[in-house]
């Protein structure tokens, strides 16, 4: 595809996709009021405070399991590999880094080929007031790194409660391969606000998913940059958002170098009073960066009134010579006609509509190659439909 | 009651369907008995009302029963759920079978069996009953890992229906314009699904259908004309070929069921 204006002259800046203020200084970024595009969807007073970068009060441990051969320690706040892939675009993300004190690093080696995935289980440790909130305030930061031609998979798995600001820092090295799973089933009461920020080197591979079930604020900023032509990111995230939560996922790609790859997919379900989800996915394909293909995707299912799904694309485009760049966002309902369907052939209506909603979410799901985790993922949506799987022996009938 | 022989009975019913305009009835009084291993055909015009009488018996939720019964071996059927219908044995084979999007195939028919059947089955014997049942349609095992109904073909999705008719074994099977958007070879096969299940004597079968083709590989006991809600002639397998030669015109210009005014639109 090729995009040339009237003029023949390639498009020009559209700002369409926003150009925040980068800083590792907090006072550096303003104090939002809810109004700024990058805040507006935001339920600020549910933040806790933590535009305010308050002192650390709560605890959220962090165990790494890891395959030998991969290097796991402290880094010291000084260290270089901190602030390396991610430079603050907002106040909470630069807090989180003033504030962690350093940052646990995992490290592959290059051309390492894990047989098992390194799990970083962080787990909020903070009690939780007679109210149900999450009292403490926790800051940390991940830095982890896939060394040439290795080839890895990452599990964060996030559980517990606190009121937690976490940056998360991945250097994919040139070759290497990635796949990097970001599990958010946090307890009920939790906030989470965190960056996410991916570097993808020369001929790398990301696939990432990131999938948030739990929390009562969840405010996540995945953002991708390449160092290298011929890198790929696939970022696929899941999302089940009930009666009112506030799960939001804002990523930025940005197309630097050439023939860099990019999709992104996104599927939600909402379900309850107050239920809000928003996914703002922008793109930027600079002007270098000829033979980008870049396609993103955000579906919605809303299963019940008083849930609201937000969803915003945006693209923008510097270069006229490129592969392909596309978005879609659809937000729609149970589809009734497939919930006929599948009663008619005996399914009482509730496993029904569970069919339907992992049916939706499978596209994504079984992507993911950590079986305990997909697993967990289903049962959890399972449970949250309130009804337990049935006894359906998974294999293939055909086969 | 004895379960010896299966039997739906319909009596005086009436259907309605909202509308802009308010509700409009579009069955105005059937009357149909289909027994265990026979075999009837419902033919008419387009707007008779075929397809509301088979969405109404699988209780669909856009059809009211303003009036009449529908029981099979005596039960009340109109008072039972979509899902209950199909547990009691009632299988509608659809014109337009939906897509579920990432439900596998083997999955859904694990599943329905499952409901169906009151316990999951065996699952070596299960596979070799999908693995044969299948082959008689001539599917490719590859089918039962695709999404349901997802980017199949218009044969592709009435072979479906009869595959899960096939292995859910209603006591009465509803086959909705089955042979609709089927091609020559496509109707031999699926045809050929029907008989078999119909050889069996288990199933009583409803055959709707507008066109006379399929009943050249499906004899019909019974063939039942309906026009404007209702039906209006009945008759052996030479009624389906006094239609096929003459058509439905005197059921619908004249006839004493003629369509009232505004009726004709509604299928």
């Amino acid at each position: 595809m090729v995009v040339i204006d009237a003029t023949g002259r390639p498009p020009m800046a559209s700002g369409a996709v926003p150009r925040p203020v980068r800083s590792r200084n907090p006072l550096d970024h303003g104090v939002p009021t809810g109004r700024e595009e990058a805040w507006r969807f935001t339920p600020l007073r549910r933040l806790r405070g933590l535009l305010a970068g308050p002192d650390a009060d709560g605890k959220v441990s962090v165990t790494v399991s890891a395959p030998a051969g991969v290097a796991v320690e402290q880094l010291d706040a000084a260290d270089p590999r901190i602030g390396r892939v991610l430079t603050p675009a907002d106040r909470v993300a630069a807090f989180a880094m003033a504030r962690a004190g350093g940052a646990t690093a995992v490290t592959i080696p290059a051309e390492a080929a894990l047989a098992e995935p390194v799990i970083v289980h962080l787990h909020g440790e903070s009690p939780r007031t007679a109210a149900g909130a999450a009292a403490g305030v926790a800051y940390g930061h991940l830095s982890i790194e896939v060394g040439p031609f290795a080839s890895a998979t990452v599990v964060l798995d996030h559980t517990g409660s606190a009121t937690y600001a976490g940056n998360v820092e991945v250097y994919v090295g040139h070759g290497a391969s990635l796949t990097f799973v970001s599990l958010q089933d946090w307890d009920a009461g939790a906030v989470h606000v965190g960056a996410h920020a991916y570097s993808i080197g020369r001929d790398a591979k990301l696939r990432s998913f990131t999938v948030t079930l739990g929390g009562d604020l969840v405010r996540l900023n995945p953002t991708v940059v390449y160092r290298g032509p011929g890198g790929d990111a696939e970022l696929n995230g899941v999302f089940f958002t009930d009666a009112g939560q506030h799960q939001e996922h804002r990523l930025l790609v940005t197309h630097t170098p050439r023939s860099c790859r990019s999709r992104v997919t996104y599927k939600g379900a909402l379900r309850g009073d107050a239920a809000h989800s928003v996914w703002i996915g922008d793109v930027l394909i600079e002007a270098d960066a000829v033979d980008t293909d870049t396609y993103e995707l955000n579906r919605n299912l809303v299963l019940t009134d008083g849930a609201r799904a937000d969803s915003v694309p945006n693209l923008e485009i510097l270069t006229g010579e490129i592969v392909g760049a596309g978005h879609a966002s659809a937000t729609g309902r149970f589809d009734d006609e497939a919930l006929f369907y599948l009663q008619s052939r005996g399914i009482p209506p509730a496993e029904a509509r569970r069919l339907v909603v992992h049916g939706f979410f499978a596209e994504v799901i079984d992507r993911i190659q950590v079986t305990e985790v997909r697993d967990r993922i289903m049962a959890t949506v399972s449970d949250r439909l309130g009804e337990t799987p049935a006894d359906d022996g998974a294999e293939p009938a055909g086969a | 009651m004895t379960a010896a022989v299966s039997t739906l009975e319909i009596r005086n019913l009436h259907v309605s369907v909202e509308t802009e305009e308010g509700p409009r009835e579009i069955l105005r009084g059937v009357d149909l008995t289909v027994r265990k291993g026979e075999t009837h055909a419902i033919m008419g015009p387009n707007g008779s009302g075929k397809s509301t009488l088979s969405y109404s018996i699988a209780g669909h939720p856009k059809y009211t029963v303003t009036g009449g019964s529908i029981t099979l071996d005596g039960e009340d059927v109109l008072t039972m759920g979509v899902d209950a219908r199909a547990r009691a044995g009632i299988f509608l084979a659809m014109q337009y079978p939906v897509e579920i999007p990432g439900v596998s195939v083997s999955n859904f028919l694990r599943s329905s069996a499952t409901a169906v059947r009151g316990e999951a089955p065996k699952l070596r014997t299960w596979v070799k009953e999908v693995k044969a049942s299948m082959e008689a349609l001539e599917m490719d095992p590859a089918f039962a890992e695709r999404g349901v109904n997802e980017g199949f073909s218009g044969g592709e999705k009435k072979r479906h229906e009869i595959l899960q008719m096939a292995l859910l074994k209603p006591k009465i099977a509803v086959l909705d314009e089955t042979d609709s958007g089927l091609d020559v070879d496509a109707l031999r096969i699926v045809s050929g699904g029907i008989e078999a299940v119909r050889a069996k004597g288990e199933t009583g079968i409803l055959l709707i259908t507008h066109y006379t083709r399929i009943l050249r590989y499906i004899k019909p006991e019974f063939v039942h004309v309906m026009a404007a809600g209702r039906i209006v002639d009945e008759g052996g397998p030479e009624l389906a070929a006094v239609l096929e030669d003459s058509g439905y015109d005197r059921y619908v210009k004249g006839g004493e069921a003629a369509a009232p005014a505004g009726a004709g639109a509604v299928s």
